[in-house]
């Protein structure tokens, strides 16, 4: 069997990039292979920024790119597997990084006292990637069925439990605890153990294809961009980036909106300018003038569902709305669980994000019995605020319309609706889960318009309709 | 050839104050090496438009820029008929009507300048995502043959092909025309390690024990959600101020009083006084 060449695995490569999403058009996958033929092949970084040059064109693809770019170039290739151990191809001064240990037999202990070391110090020297390497041969292996063997980022992670360290590594790295100093070097502790977890997880990655094929591990390698990312399943740390997305998005948002509003046919001639630029070319009027259009700026009521279920969602959707002020006349916020109150004030120009959701959940009277209740909501809305919404207003409700088997109200939110200019429902559930279980989605969506809004690029996509 | 290898991109560029980590000198290399422009996008102030400062400075090329702005348009990017010219000529000789379309009554803009030189020339397109949709389509002829055609005059083809750079600070998403066109290279805020060669390159004076303790510091800046992280230029104005100041370190006290140096949004400045233990602002 011929070995495969150059030209299979850049056809491989490009093609699983296409497989986990990344759109590589014919003419991108030319000018890689082109970049190919002027760059020092053995130069692996060398190697991944020229295909990220000309393959990747946007940021949020760049740590899927990564993921696979290690797949299908990895590092190092393991040697021979016996039954007892693998070796490792090692370079011949791979232990020079590493004085002094023998990474295969050395103690727990001592292994600890030398991950201790490398995390006080630069995450890209190449010390730090191999000793990752050799630890993930060592604790990485576990047996999952008889005869077979698997390889875990956790077995290695528990071995040496590099989260315990941290206590030790302050210690050595200050005198006193407490203050800024303290702060400066806990994050660069936890970015050096983050970064030790991702070489740990990407090198079991690079062994599990090794043994089972590039193919069915880059299927599950990729996860999707930020903006792709469901509301609903978000995690902690999703969370946080999402977060710091909104005001960026905002931006790109409010751009957008502006640029819209300007391509709409201009407004009138202003005569008294277009005579004035004649003069310039003598008396001929070559270049009309036309006045600036008057910009149209809806009104808008948010009512948004505070219940656990959709907290991220709500939370994230009323930051943008909120980031969006300039895009909007005026935006009043109103919040809800079982019972409805407003929070317009909490997001005042200049507030801080997290404030805003920590102090929603304390300030404002929104849970009685804690259980979401729509129908009764919007009867206390249209009651308790009669003058919130007018005819220049756009209703926008957020919420999964769950109402936990109570009267809907659908008459009430009805007339709402008929008051306000328009009325829009954004709904984070798939939309195949509308009227499911307790979810009344269908009978309000034939009151107001409702949306399915999951992740970031919808809501995207919803607001630019909006404004 | 604009350069020989990504070693060398760096060592020059290294030679005019700009340290590239291999992202930025194995893309600046390609660009030179096939002929493409290079897209650059990121935050501000992490260096996109001093990239292309710099590889003019490390080439001895010239530095043609087209700062990009809303309602920026053909007659400012790439040529103008002289209108007055035309007219006067027009005026003192009435069989003039043919010839009033010559190289004698064009006006170049930059876009044409670039092309047209016949010396080594950096092209800079700077903030490309501000300009109007429209450009970009009037970039794309420029962009991928290098040439530009005038209806009046024909097809102007680069005598020597520039070595363009675009920036773009992201406030919208740029065409996939485009994008497909160009080389991208995603700028981001340097590794603490990195930031800190950076800020003792271009503030000579500083102390290294400082400019280390200062790039920890934004780095943990950047952790914290804030409006807007410092960027780059922001450690570098830090620096200079701290050196102005005559600190020999960098404690509460020190970061309490300059703090408005590298946050400008005031609820950013609560929140990092809040989480670091500052003492308070009045």
């Amino acid at each position: 069997m011929t070995p495969p060449s150059l030209v299979d695995r850049h056809i491989g490569f490009i093609h699983a990039l296409r497989q986990a999403g990344l759109p590589v058009s014919l003419a991108e996958g030319l000018d890689a292979a082109n970049a190919l033929t002027v760059i020092d092949l053995a130069e692996r970084e060398t190697l991944r920024e020229a295909y990220a040059a000309t393959l990747v064109k946007r940021r949020t693809h760049r740590p899927g790119f990564d993921a696979l770019f290690d797949l299908w170039f990895p590092p190092v290739v393991s040697g021979s597997y016996d039954s007892y151990g693998s070796r490792e191809d090692a370079a011949p001064d791979e232990d020079k990084g590493n004085l002094g240990i023998d990474l295969e037999r050395a103690e727990l202990p001592e292994l600890r006292d030398r991950l201790a070391e490398l995390l006080m110090g630069d995450p890209g020297d190449p010390a730090f990637r191999e000793f990752a390497r050799a630890m993930v041969g060592r604790f990485g292996r576990v047996q999952a069925a008889a005869g077979r063997q698997s390889w875990f980022s956790y077995a290695v992670l528990r071995a040496l439990s590099p989260d315990t360290l941290v206590a030790r590594l302050l210690d050595r790295t200050l005198e006193a605890r407490g203050g800024l100093p303290e702060k400066v070097a806990r994050q660069q502790i936890r970015r050096n153990i983050a970064a030790f977890q991702e070489a740990v997880a990407s090198d079991v990655r690079r062994r599990i294809a090794e043994e089972s094929g590039i193919e069915k591990i880059a299927r599950t390698t990729v996860k999707p961009p930020i903006d792709k990312i469901d509301f609903l399943r978000v995690t902690h740390a999703e969370l946080a980036q999402l977060r710091r997305e909104v005001h960026p998005l905002a931006r790109r948002l409010a751009t957008r909106l502006t640029i819209k509003h300007k391509l709409g046919h201009r407004g009138r001639l202003d005569f008294r300018r277009t005579v004035r630029a004649s003069l310039s070319t003598g008396g001929v009027p070559l270049t009309t003038r036309l006045r600036p259009k008057r910009p149209h700026k809806p009104e808008l009521v948010v009512l948004c569902d505070a219940s656990d279920s959709v907290a991220t969602f709500s939370h994230f959707t009323l930051l943008l709305t909120f980031a969006l002020r300039e895009q909007f006349t005026k935006v009043r916020a109103f919040a809800f669980v079982d019972v409805v109150d407003e929070i317009t004030k909490l997001f005042s120009p200049g507030a801080d994000v997290l404030d805003v959701i920590s102090r929603m959940a304390k300030e404002a009277d929104i849970i009685r019995f804690g259980r979401t209740n729509y129908g009764q909501v919007f009867e206390r809305f249209a009651e308790r605020y009669p003058d919130a919404i007018g005819p220049k207003t756009s209703l926008l409700i957020l919420g999964d319309a769950r109402s936990n088997y109570q009267a809907p109200a659908v008459d009430t939110l009805k007339r709402l609706a008929g008051e306000a200019r328009h009325a829009y429902w954004l709904n984070p559930e798939p939309r195949r889960q509308w009227d499911t279980g307790d979810s009344v989605a269908m009978a309000y969506g034939a009151v107001v318009p409702m949306y399915e809004c999951r992740n970031v690029a919808q809501l995207a996509e919803f607001i630019e309709t909006l404004a | 050839m604009w350069f020989a290898s990504p070693d060398e991109v760096r060592e020059r560029l290294t030679a005019v104050d700009y340290l590239a980590d291999d992202g930025i000198s194995t893309s600046v290399f390609l660009a030179g090496a096939l002929g493409k422009p290079l897209l650059t996008e990121g935050p501000a102030g992490v260096g996109k438009t001093q990239l292309a400062k710099a590889v003019a400075e490390a080439t001895g090329a010239r530095l043609i820029r087209l700062q990009c702005y809303e309602g920026l348009d053909e007659a400012r990017a790439l040529y103008e008929w002289n209108y007055k010219k035309q007219l006067l000529r027009i005026q003192a000789d009435d069989d003039a009507w043919d010839d009033i379309f010559s190289e004698e009554f064009l006006l170049e803009r930059p876009l044409l300048k670039a092309i047209r030189s016949d010396e080594p020339t950096v092209l800079l397109i700077d903030e490309t995502d501000k300009a109007d949709v429209e450009v970009e389509g009037l970039l794309l002829e420029i962009l991928s043959d290098y040439q530009i055609t005038i209806p009046e005059l024909g097809t102007i083809s680069a005598a020597r092909k520039p070595y363009v750079v675009l920036t773009s600070n992201a406030t919208r998403e740029l065409s996939e025309a485009l994008k497909r066109r160009c080389l991208y290279l995603h700028l981001d805020y340097p590794t603490p390690e990195r930031e800190r060669d950076i800020v003792l390159a271009q503030v000579p004076g500083l102390p290294g024990s400082i400019a280390e303790q200062l790039a920890r510091t934004v780095a943990t800046l950047r952790g914290l959600e804030l409006k807007k992280s410092p960027s780059i230029a922001e450690t570098i104005d830090w620096a200079h101020t701290l050196l102005a100041l005559g600190r020999t370190e960098l404690d509460e006290a020190a970061i309490g009083e300059t703090l408005g140096v590298v946050l400008k949004h005031n609820s950013d400045q609560v929140r990092a006084a809040k989480e670091l233990g500052l003492p308070a602002r009045s």
